[in-house]
């Protein structure tokens, strides 16, 4: 299998990158700008039917019966599907399928899919829906995850794949590394803390949108919103009970998913069973009000911290209890909960560490991926306590982070393997430009500065369903014409991942930028890749292509070295042009290099892969969250809380992010203001609940706050290069790690400006003025809300 | 199309309940703006009855269109049009997002919001109109440049209001730009790199570019 291994850090050509580490244009930027980028609902064919889907009104009920013959008489209604017509059962984690694309029995949230309709138009559809008799009997809905825990009846799930769930238990996860109690003891100090971190939910832009067509040869053709075309096309064979070659599956333009779009939808099943059944190209565009329904958004988490520390502020050891809030369905879950406590090993050293993580069902949307999956809301809780643990001690917060620093070319205590680790560096950038040494803590009441830190995967070694075959592939094709078309299974969901894909050709074959064209995310046209998620894709099919470029170049340098009869090594690609170093005029267009090439070795093609090495820890899950390198980021946030209204405002963030080699300065820092921008929203503004009914408490833009230009303050990003010896070039990822650590960093900056611990989540106007209120009289450093509690051995003593 | 306009008429979807809905959302300029034409007794959504074609001055030329009193101009420009105006985009359908910007006597404002029977006879300007030929807008330049885009759904609106307030102040200080472009939501998060894009075409047209 091709490893990065031999490959290389540095430019393929000489010393100097030509292409790589240049700010250029997105690939797709120009369609985007003038509008003629496609996405999903842009895709209109002859004849196309348009599909809704009616939705449950209950939180948790048992489906009594369904008639659906009234909507089907309706005159323009094509086709009515119900449970009955999808009874297989998915999920996007083979060993977690509990889902149906229409209820099969039960409704487990209020907006569970029930039936679907395929009729000529959206309003025929709507009328359709509202002709749909269907009787439910309700059952006790469990709203609070903690009721969910304690009581095992009535079962949200009763089995999944054969085997019967504990209660309503969806995950449970505990592993101890070291003796976490004999650490505790031997610490200086020792803080407890509750925490939590409520729900949030991407919110893309783009709204989830399918449209799927049946040729005459029975191929199926779906166009869908989704950040994995892969597990779509797995999914689609699986419940259609389809063989995976009649589906094709292509994922258009996409308008944000930022995890959001990661798990297979109804609306892709739907549409292509009505497709089957019509005849007809069917579509389903959801509303506004459907994607906050679909949400697969951040898992609220209660989290319970115990930190040890000795008094020169080293961490002896953590332990985390954390209950996680699952929604009505597995989802990622069975990774979220293993992330929520593997992926907090770094960049401190622990030297023990134990967590106990529990995620349950309920009957409330369910959660799934976003931005940081699974360990956004344990950092948050972390870096708090943390902070405070310098605050007691007397050490500058940065400091502290600097003295755990855990080093690179390391192993945490889990079992990961670190390569390269910048993290010391994003400290220092962030102390600097922030002016932390002459500003924190001399700020006026009312402002002050807060530090976190944070490391991310650059995918992992788990590749979902168990295989052998590369997690990335990449196929390229050389034409006589000059011009280089890249075929990747990879989604470009925004973060520019084929601009990446275009970049590494251009440089490595020294062909023109605009001379590569790149296919992606087509099942039928591209190699597999497994999709836009865990940070995986500058990665690993970075690595890839890099891998089918050195296939080519060497066929194409050995032609011309015959042809010329000089020494392969003397040939250059570069810049369009192809020469010898020593006799720089004799040179041709790479295009005609091509053809001697092609002439020399018929035509020309090749492929290139990429897999993981063996990695993770020796014990059950060791390879869930072990990745082939980490990113590390550092963020400073200033606040400024008017005391008065509880308004807290960010005038600036600064995120100093490790991202190996910055394949496109550009882009790594559009994803880390993006990032920042997004965690930022989700403390102050964003909130996903439901309310007593379970019913979303406002499943609209204009309820789901999120912030304008206005609301925006000044995100300065900063980019630290480590180098990683296994990235593509050295790169890492860019697209999460930058938005873990802006929760904490807020919070802690929330601290240094009015002196309150703030540790849960949302940080609204009204906690802000609770928070003060109960601050009255107990000065400065009181903690809020919590049962935060330190003892202190010398003062024990 | 014929088939979906029978399914239309047959049920007789009213004027009224539209308004309806939209008024318990009105919020932005352009919403209410909308909402008073309609009540107007001179719109000439009062007068019709059922759908009727209409002609929309779209991007310099005359576009045909079947409306009924109750289609929204992006409704119309994305699926009544020949060939239809797809750049417009739709994100929320109730006036808070700003994907479906669009530039009516050269004012942005928001396409969802807006009856298309009630802009005939306006000038409007969708994304498709921005560029000349093959030359790109100074703002959609800029926007290329300066990576004011990412997954580029929010972009055509970006655009728009960006454009809508260049034309009108091609001076326009940080602050300005800041508050004409509040109603439109970006998610991915390219604020700062938007904040650039609209400085430099602002610099641009000065200079005289076009
Ligand atoms: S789609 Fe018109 S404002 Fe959101
Ligand atoms: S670029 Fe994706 S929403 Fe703005």
């Amino acid at each position: 299998m091709a490893a990065r291994d031999n490959h290389g850090t540095g430019a393929p050509w000489d010393d100097a990158f030509r292409v790589v580490g240049q700010p250029l244009r997105k690939v797709d930027g120009l369609a985007k700008a003038t509008g003629q980028a496609l996405y999903a609902d842009d895709v209109q064919l002859p004849g196309m039917l348009h599909a809704k889907i009616l939705r449950s009104p209950h939180a948790h009920a048992r489906i009594v019966s369904i008639d659906a013959s009234a909507a089907l008489a309706l005159p323009g209604v094509h086709a009515v599907i119900t449970g009955a017509d999808l009874p297989i059962r998915y999920g996007v984690i083979p060993w977690t399928p509990d889902e149906n694309a229409l209820a099969v029995d039960k409704v487990r949230f209020v907006g569970d899919e029930v039936a679907a309709v395929a009729a000529v138009d959206e309003d025929t559809a709507n009328a359709a829906l509202d002709a749909i008799e269907v009787e439910y009997e309700p059952l006790h809905a469990f709203l609070d995850p903690r009721e969910a825990l304690a009581t095992p009846e009535p079962q949200i799930h009763a089995d999944i794949r054969g085997k019967p769930v504990r209660g309503n238990v969806s995950k449970h996860v505990e592993l101890e590394f070291g003796d976490v109690e004999a650490a505790l003891a031997g610490a200086d100090l020792v803080l407890e803390g509750e925490y939590s971190f409520h729900g949030s939910t991407h919110a893309p832009i783009e709204p989830h949108c399918a449209v799927a067509q049946v040729s005459a040869d029975g191929l199926l053709t779906l166009w869908s919103s989704t950040q994995i075309t892969h597990y779509v096309h797995r999914a689609l064979a699986q419940v259609l009970e389809l063989a995976p070659e009649r589906i094709r599956v292509i994922q258009p333009c996409l308008g944000g998913a930022f995890g959001g779009k990661s798990d297979p939808f109804a609306l892709e099943f739907c549409v292509a069973l009505l497709a089957q059944r019509t005849g007809r190209p069917v579509k389903m565009l959801w509303t506004r009000e459907e994607v906050f329904y679909a949400h697969r958004g951040r898992h609220p988490m209660q989290m319970q911290y115990r930190c040890g520390a000795k008094s020169n502020g080293r961490i002896t050891g953590v332990d985390a209890r954390i209950l996680i809030d699952g929604g009505s369905y597995s989802s990622f879950g069975l990774v979220t909960t293993y992330y929520s406590g593997q992926l907090l090993t770094g960049p401190y050293d622990f030297p023990s560490y134990r967590f106990d993580s529990t995620r349950v069902f309920t009957n409330k949307p369910p959660c799934g991926p976003k931005r940081g999956h699974g360990s956004v809301q344990p950092r948050f809780a972390f870096e708090v306590q943390f902070d405070e643990v310098a605050e007691r001690l007397g050490i500058d917060p940065i400091e502290i982070r600097r003295v755990n620093f855990q080093g690179d070319d390391t192993q945490t205590v889990n079992g990961q393997r670190i390569t390269s680790n910048g993290f010391l560096r994003c400290l220092d950038l962030v102390e600097e430009a922030s002016g932390w040494k002459q500003r924190r803590g001399q700020l006026p009441y009312g402002r002050g500065l807060g530090v976190a830190g944070s490391m991310y995967i650059s995918g992992t070694n788990y590749p979902v369903y168990p295989n052998d075959m590369p997690q990335a592939g990449i196929q390229l094709k050389l034409d006589r014409s000059g011009v280089v078309t890249v075929f990747t299974g990879g989604n470009d969901i925004g973060q520019g991942s084929n601009t990446v894909v275009r970049s590494i050709v251009a440089e490595e074959l020294g062909v023109a930028y605009d001379h590569v064209r790149v296919v992606a995310a087509d099942t039928d046209l591209c190699p597999v890749d497994l999709g836009a998620y865990s940070s995986r894709i500058t990665f690993m099919v970075g690595n890839a292509t890099i891998d089918a470029c050195r296939k080519l170049r060497h066929q194409i340098v050995t032609a011309l070295a015959e042809a010329w009869e000089v020494d392969p090594r003397r040939i250059r690609l570069m810049e369009g042009r192809a020469f010898d170093v020593e006799d720089p005029d004799r040179t041709v267009p790479t295009r005609e290099a091509f053809q001697v090439a092609e002439a020399r070795f018929d035509t020309l093609g090749s492929t290139g892969s990429y897999n993981t090495p063996q990695l993770g820890g020796d014990y059950r899950g060791g390879t869930i969250g072990a990745s082939p390198a980490y990113s590390f980021t550092a963020h400073v946030v200033e606040v400024d809380v008017d005391v008065e209204t509880g308004i807290v405002r960010v005038p600036a963030a600064w995120c100093a992010h490790d991202c190996g080699r910055a394949l496109n300065p550009t882009l790594v820092a559009g994803q880390i203001e993006g990032s920042t921008y997004m965690g930022l929203a989700e403390a102050l503004l964003e909130e996903h609940g439901v309310n007593r009914f379970g019913l979303h408490r406002g499943p609209s833009l204009l309820d789901y706050r999120m912030p304008t230009s206005l609301d925006v303050g000044d995100i300065h990003a900063m980019i630290v290069e480590s180098v990683d010896p296994e990235g593509p070039y050295g790169a890492k990822e860019a697209g999460e790690g930058p938005l873990h650590g802006s929760i904490p960093a807020l919070a802690n900056a929330i601290h240094d400006a009015i002196g309150v611990r703030l540790r849960h989540l949302p940080f609204t106007p009204g906690t802000v003025l609770r928070a003060l209120r109960d601050q009255g009289g107990k000065g400065e450093g009181a903690a809020v809300g919590s049962t935060a509690a330190a003892t202190s051995k010398r003062e024990a003593r | 199309m014929t088939e979906r306009r029978v399914e239309e008429e047959r049920r007789g979807f009213s004027r009224r309940a539209f308004l309806q809905g939209a008024g318990g959302v009105a919020a932005a300029s352009s919403l209410t703006e909308a909402v008073h034409a309609a009540q107007d007794p001179a719109s000439e959504v009062q007068r019709m009855r059922g759908p009727e074609e209409v002609e929309l001055r779209v991007n310099g030329g005359t576009l045909p269109a079947t409306v009924e009193p109750r289609t929204t101009l992006l409704d119309a420009l994305r699926h009544r049009v020949d060939p239809p105006l797809t750049g417009t985009k739709l994100v929320c359908g109730e006036g808070a997002c700003g994907a479906c910007t669009v530039l009516v006597d050269g004012r942005p404002m928001y396409a969802c919001m807006l009856l298309a029977a009630d802009v005939v006879g306006r000038e409007i300007r969708t994304v498709e109109g921005l560029a000349d030929g093959d030359g790109l807008s100074p703002v959609q330049e800029a926007f290329c440049e300066k990576d004011g885009l990412m997954c580029g759904f929010c972009t055509p609106g970006f655009l728009m209001s960006a454009t809508g307030l260049l034309e009108r102040k091609p001076d326009a200080d940080a602050e300005e730009v800041r508050r004409a472009l509040s109603g439109n939501f970006c998610r991915c998060g390219t604020q700062p790199h938007i904040f650039e894009a609209v400085a430099e075409a602002g610099r641009r047209l000065r200079e005289g570019g076009r």
